[in-house]
């Protein structure tokens, strides 16, 4: 394995999680609702995931379980914001602590137990290809995962027919609901799938990059995924490369740090939050794109009846 | 709902005023910088905290606040538990440092316990542990059992605690292989199970074949697993995580030291002093030597003799800092002043002091 095939490797695998929970979040701010929970939903999704695959000694298992996981706690959310029209911010806030606290105490029979890993993918010839063979045929199932659903999310939305339904009810959910569209019910299963994503997230965490459970192994993940979302002004295709750039910029810092080159180090762990928010900026200076990507009815909340 | 809610402050109410019925119980208030779950560093004070329950049973009672970052918030969470009636709060991170001191004199007739720190007062006491003592052990170790000659050292934050411990290692190692090298990552964080993961990988991507580290996770001793090479574990023993991988690890060993503290508050004769204990006063503990050959095995347990007996002193001269200049002379040994607040590398790291 050469250097730059191993630094790609490491760079999908750190992108990887930011970009699924992002692609989540993205659904549900599409839909109007902003949920702040994401690192909870995510940490729950990385202990659930770990418990299951050590009960089991299913590495899959446990990702299915840590996307029902993900679902379940986003289903408060929905539960809480949309039929109670509690506030979102503070809802969204609360969901991260929750699940905080409870992931710790759900996994705290889990500490210092080695872990089940995910296989990766092996095709005899394929994966030994030079320089692109492990990163295209060589990975955990979760990073193709990852591809199919930056494809498919942006395809739903901006190629399908309730995917324009689910953007108009973000954009104004007084019009939607005037013609007939089921403004909460839209919302809820937008909510959910934002919650499975960031379940599956933490079950890469768990399952793939470290297969273990520590508290709090999320790290803010979760807050970063939902920076990207704006920064990308809610575009998949922009996700995507901002989650690779983030990835790109964490890992060539460490490699820099490595070799020696004598720039700060305080100042190289901060390269990956400029870079990712100068580039992700520059691409979207377009005010009036920004404008039209924007959810205008993100975080309102939505009463039928009033 | 609102019943249920009054019913529940009610609840809350009373579980507050529980404990300030069971007087004459010595409270004793914790603060930790992560989860008790890190299996690390804060497993171990956790572990600390344990010991210290179980030795004195019912004469204390001891609480934990996690999670609590250096910084202005430190500050509260430490006047919390001051606030909440502990009358003995350990604060266990470097960070904590002029937090505790401040909050220490708005509270006169609390002692307060700092780990790692050098900032004394009245009621203020510093307690310190000798890790270092143990890199130099692991040092030798890698230097014996590296091929390649280069060991990746995965620090924290540049602090002296963590410059001295790699400052000892390096020596370690020199005393075996004068050319020996070591690589070092700042992952700028004490925590962070993915990005220490990550910055294992790009060490050994860059060639070393032994890692060492100064984060609280076990994810570089599993990267290093997975890569098939030998890593040293910290501040817990990481065994689990690779059976087959890991050398011995410092393991951090504070329960004896809380146990005398409290019983110290308890009979009355708590004084504010600035300890600094080791491998003699068994504050630093090694678990056992694996994975390596007997010559070297034997190796590092006549090392770990020698530094237990006082006969070894990791930083004993001559040694020269990274720039060339001499630091210490044959034969002189560094005071522990000099060593608490160690900001320069000596000669053989590959790596810029970030400052």
């Amino acid at each position: 394995m050469t250097m730059f095939e191993a630094i790609l490797l490491t760079v999908a695998t750190a992108a990887t999680p930011l970009l699924i929970a992002a692609l989540g979040e993205l659904v549900v701010e599409r839909s109007g609702v902003l949920n702040l929970g994401v690192e909870g939903m995510m940490v729950m999704g990385a202990v659930t995931g770990f418990a299951v695959a050590q009960y089991t000694g299913s590495a899959w298992l446990g990702m299915f379980a840590a996307i029902l996981a993900g679902a379940a706690f986003s289903l408060l959310f929905g539960f809480l914001t949309l039929t109670l029209i509690t506030n979102q911010v503070a809802t969204g806030l609360a969901l991260t602590l929750l699940g905080l606290g409870a992931s710790a105490m759900i996994g705290e029979s889990f500490v210092g137990l080695p872990g089940v890993r995910m296989d990766s993918l092996y095709i005899p010839a394929l994966t030994d290809l030079p320089y692109v063979g492990r990163f295209l045929f060589g990975q955990d199932p979760i990073f193709y995962i990852s591809i199919l659903l930056t494809i498919g999310v942006a395809w739903f939305l901006f190629r399908t027919r309730a995917g324009l339904t689910l953007r108009a009810v973000g954009d104004n959910h007084t019009s939607a609901h005037a013609l007939g569209v089921p403004v909460v019910r839209i919302r809820y299963l937008a909510v959910i799938f934002g919650g499975a994503c960031a379940g599956l997230a933490g079950a890469q965490l768990s399952l793939v990059y470290v297969p273990q459970w520590v508290e709090n192994m999320t790290s803010g993940r979760g807050w970063i995924a939902l920076a990207l979302v704006v920064f990308a002004s809610w575009r998949p295709w922009r996700i995507l490369a901002g989650a690779y750039l983030f990835g790109a910029v964490t890992i060539g810092q460490l490699h820099a740090q490595a070799l020696g080159i004598g720039v700060p180090s305080q100042f190289m762990s901060s390269l990956p939050y400029l870079a990712t928010i100068v580039v992700l900026v520059l691409i979207s200076r377009n005010k009036r794109l920004t404008l039209m990507n924007t959810p205008t009815s993100l975080g309102k909340p939505f009463v039928p009846d009033r | 709902m609102k019943k249920l809610m009054m019913a529940l402050t009610i609840a809350a109410s009373f579980a507050v005023a529980g404990p300030a019925f069971a007087a004459d119980k010595l409270k004793i208030g914790f603060i930790y910088i992560g989860p008790p779950g890190d299996f690390g560093w804060t497993y171990q004070h956790d572990q600390g905290r344990k010991e210290l329950e179980k030795a004195l049973g019912d004469k204390v009672e001891t609480t934990f606040l996690e999670n609590v970052p250096e910084g202005a918030d430190a500050e509260r969470s430490i006047e919390r538990l001051a606030r909440a009636g502990n009358k003995l709060i350990f604060t266990t991170s470097f960070g904590y440092m002029d937090a505790t001191v401040k909050v220490a004199q708005k509270f006169p007739d609390v002692k307060f316990e700092h780990a790692t720190g050098y900032k004394t007062a009245q009621n203020v006491a510093v307690y310190n542990s000798r890790f270092y003592e143990g890199r130099y052990v692991q040092g030798v170790i890698a230097a014996k059992m590296s091929k390649a000659g280069v060991a990746g050292y995965i620090g924290s934050f540049p602090i002296p605690e963590v410059v001295e411990g790699i400052n000892s290692f390096m020596l370690g190692a020199q005393s075996v292989n004068p050319n020996f090298k070591v690589k070092v990552i700042w992952a700028n964080a004490w925590f962070d199970p993915a990005k220490e993961a990550d910055a294992a990988k790009a060490l050994i991507d860059q060639g070393v074949d032994i890692i060492t580290q100064h984060t609280d996770s076990t994810a570089a001793m599993q990267v290093a697993a997975e890569r098939k090479i030998k890593a040293f574990g910290q501040a817990s023993d990481m065994i689990k995580f690779g059976p087959e991988t890991q050398l011995t690890s410092i393991v951090d060993n504070w329960g004896p030291y809380y146990i005398e503290r409290a019983k110290a508050v308890l009979d009355g004769t708590w004084k504010s002093h600035n300890v600094f204990e080791g491998m003699k006063e068994g504050l630093v503990v090694m678990a056992p030597y694996m994975n390596m050959p007997d010559d070297v095995k034997k190796l590092a347990e006549e090392t770990q003799a020698k530094i237990t007996s006082g006969e070894l002193k990791p930083f004993t001269g001559p040694i020269k800092r990274q720039d060339g200049s001499d630091w210490l002379k044959a034969g002189e040994t560094a005071d522990d002043k000099t060593i608490l607040s160690m900001n320069f590398y000596v000669a053989g790291v590959d790596d810029k002091l970030p400052k």
